[in-house]
């Protein structure tokens, strides 16, 4: 187990090389004069001097490859500049909006994994039934409603005409039940999919059949024969799903204007802070990478068969 | 899926061939209205000039915030512009992010992956490295990234919601290619001489355009969602321009005195991607039924 966990470890490093360096070829690829763009939003002037100045802050005076070297140095010492839309170090910047994202993240996908595998779970095993029928009708809409529309019908459903759960004032965890619903919702449908899918494989099994004929109870057979391996492709792909789950904070946070990384993201681009963009992009492949390899060892653990090859 | 019928309609129907999918497509009732649906946006959205009540962008201050009625049937927004005329012209720009960026990362992935696959050794090491590094960010993160570097406007939407569509590509078609590259028929052109770029063009292509066309059809849904959330953050599409996530954008801030604004731009979106969705999955069974769900 330790082995296979060090191979996993050292396979994402490369793959975190080049994200850095992508990260770091963002502030090239500008079009036009960074530091000039930077410059003007950032010192209100944009004259020679200011851009000058810039130039120098950021480093583009170096050799490409000097750059870089110093790019991932500091990087890896915290260090990633300082951001001019907050007026405070971008580390610090990302830091403080993590916990709103991490707490909508987690109510999400929460909300995800029992809507979802629930709903598959009963799919598969009402298979052909109207149950299975709604419950695929609701996982179509899960994956056809964008977000932002789920998002804004919930506000206006929830907090505009019932009023039973405020948009702003309240507290944080009566703001956080909307858009943890919204994003949830959305990952659930494609959870339900899957679940169905897969327990509707491992059901079709002899030893499911073999379960069956010593009579033990259905719920056993479904529960502890069929679901704990229909599992294993479900948390494969939670990961991706994990992918879809960050990316729909950066919609949700601007739909119900809470704070968060997303919405940090949004206004840094609209800024035009590119040290911050660089910063939160960086951060957020590099949680997901970890997420993703948690999930990889999640499941070697779940599947013995997988430490072995 | 269907008896083979006698030897010269089967010849006629191969599984795979044009008659073959249409016929298939159109016996689900669901996939008839999907293709309904899609043929009224994209019909009404081509013949714009046509069919609009009104000027998308003809500001009428009278008749601000109007709501849904005779005259304006799904009423008007905060400048008296009828928000119909706006869903209809608006359409163009949508569903042309959807279609576009498609064909963006289909060209892109196919390429890619039909020579990883075919010639496997160090290009598809490069190619599958360099796909890796781009599955390392989540898609929208992906898109908002290029959106950052290259600004908003509509064909930077649709090169970043492209870009962040090719990886998916590339693996379905490198597998496609892997599958077919023992093939017997294959083995018999290498053997009578073929050149490779032949082989690769000709033989391996058809092989990888049935997975390949399965996704793009559930690619262009995701799209269409990316497209219009990338202008509802305002780095798509600006306002005054009638897209549909930029109207909801706007629509979100009348929300609690003109829900009109939001409700019919979101269900245009909706109607548009549970379409083409239900459209690709009965296009997945006609064309692959190993990737069928159940």
């Amino acid at each position: 187990m330790i082995r296979y966990l060090l191979r996993r470890v050292i396979a994402i490093l490369p793959i975190m090389v080049g994200v850095s360096f992508l990260v770091f070829l963002m502030l090239h690829l500008v079009p036009g004069d960074v530091a000039e763009i930077m410059a003007a939003r950032a010192q209100g002037g944009g004259g020679p001097e200011s851009v000058a100045r810039m130039r120098a802050e950021l480093g583009l005076d170096a050799p490409f490859h000097v750059q870089y070297g110093r790019f991932v140095r500091s990087a890896l010492q915290g260090d990633f500049g300082r951001s001019y839309y907050t007026n405070r170090p971008v580390l610090v910047s990302v830091l403080e909006m993590l916990p709103y994202t991490i707490r909508l993240a987690g109510a999400a996908m929460v909300i995800t994994a029992v809507v979802g595998v629930g709903l598959g779970l009963l799919s598969a095993v009402f298979h052909d039934t109207w149950v299975d029928r709604l419950g695929m009708l609701i996982s179509l809409g899960g994956l056809s409603i964008p977000i932002f529309w789920s998002g804004l019908i919930l506000i206006l459903v929830f907090a505009v005409t019932l009023r039973w759960l405020p948009i702003t004032g309240g507290t944080e965890w009566q703001r956080l039940i909307l858009p943890a619903v919204a994003l949830g919702y959305d990952g659930a449908a494609f959870v339900a999919r899957l679940t169905r899918s897969s327990m509707l494989e491992v059901l079709r099994q002899d030893y499911i059949t073999t379960a069956r004929a010593k009579g033990l109870r259905a719920a056993v057979v479904i529960l502890r024969h069929g679901f704990r391996n229909a599992l294993l492709p479900v948390v494969t792909l939670a990961g991706l799903q994990f992918g879809r789950l960050l990316g729909g904070t950066v919609v949700v946070e601007a739909v119900f204007a809470r704070p968060g990384i997303g919405r940090l993201a949004i206004d840094a681009i609209l800024f035009k802070d590119y040290l911050l963009v660089q910063g939160v992009v960086l951060f957020v492949a590099l949680t997901y990478a970890l997420i993703n390899l948690l999930i990889d060892v999640s499941y070697a653990w779940l599947d013995p068969r997988i430490r072995y090859t | 899926m269907t008896s083979a019928g006698t030897g010269s309609d089967a010849r006629r129907d191969r599984r795979g061939s044009a008659r073959h999918v249409i016929r298939h497509l159109v016996r689900a009732p669901s996939t008839v209205l999907a293709l309904l649906v899609l043929g009224t946006l994209g019909g009404t959205a081509l013949a714009a000039p046509l069919v609009s009540p009104y000027d998308p962008l003809e500001q009428n201050m009278g008749d601000f915030l109007a709501r849904p009625g005779p005259g304006h049937w799904c009423g008007t927004d905060q400048f008296g512009r009828d928000i119909l005329a706006r869903i209809i012209w608006g359409g163009r720009l949508t569903l042309q992010v959807g279609l576009i960026s498609v064909a963006i990362a289909a060209l892109a992935g196919v390429t890619l992956g039909l020579s990883a696959g075919f010639y496997g050794g160090w290009p598809d090491l490069v190619i599958m490295r360099f796909i890796d590094l781009l599955l390392a960010f989540p898609s929208i993160l992906l898109a908002l990234g290029v959106v950052a570097v290259l600004g908003g406007s509509l064909p930077n939407v649709m090169i970043a919601v492209g870009i962040a569509g090719v990886p998916q590509f590339t693996r379905v078609v490198r597998a496609a290619v892997l599958g077919a590259r023992g093939l017997p028929y294959v083995e018999a052109a290498r053997a009578v001489g073929a050149p490779e770029r032949l082989i690769m063009w000709r033989h391996m292509l058809p092989n990888v355009l049935a997975p390949a066309l399965v996704l793009g059809t559930t690619s262009a849904a995701a799209a269409i969602i990316t497209g219009a959330a990338l202008s509802f953050l305002g780095l798509g599409v600006r306002p005054p321009a009638p897209e549909w996530g930029a109207m909801l954008s706007t629509g979100r801030e009348y929300l609690r005195h003109a829900p009109w604004m939001s409700i019919f731009p979101g269900l245009a979106i909706m109607l548009a991607v549970v379409s083409i969705n239900v459209v690709g999955d009965r296009l997945r069974d006609v064309l692959d039924p190993r990737l069928r769900l159940e």
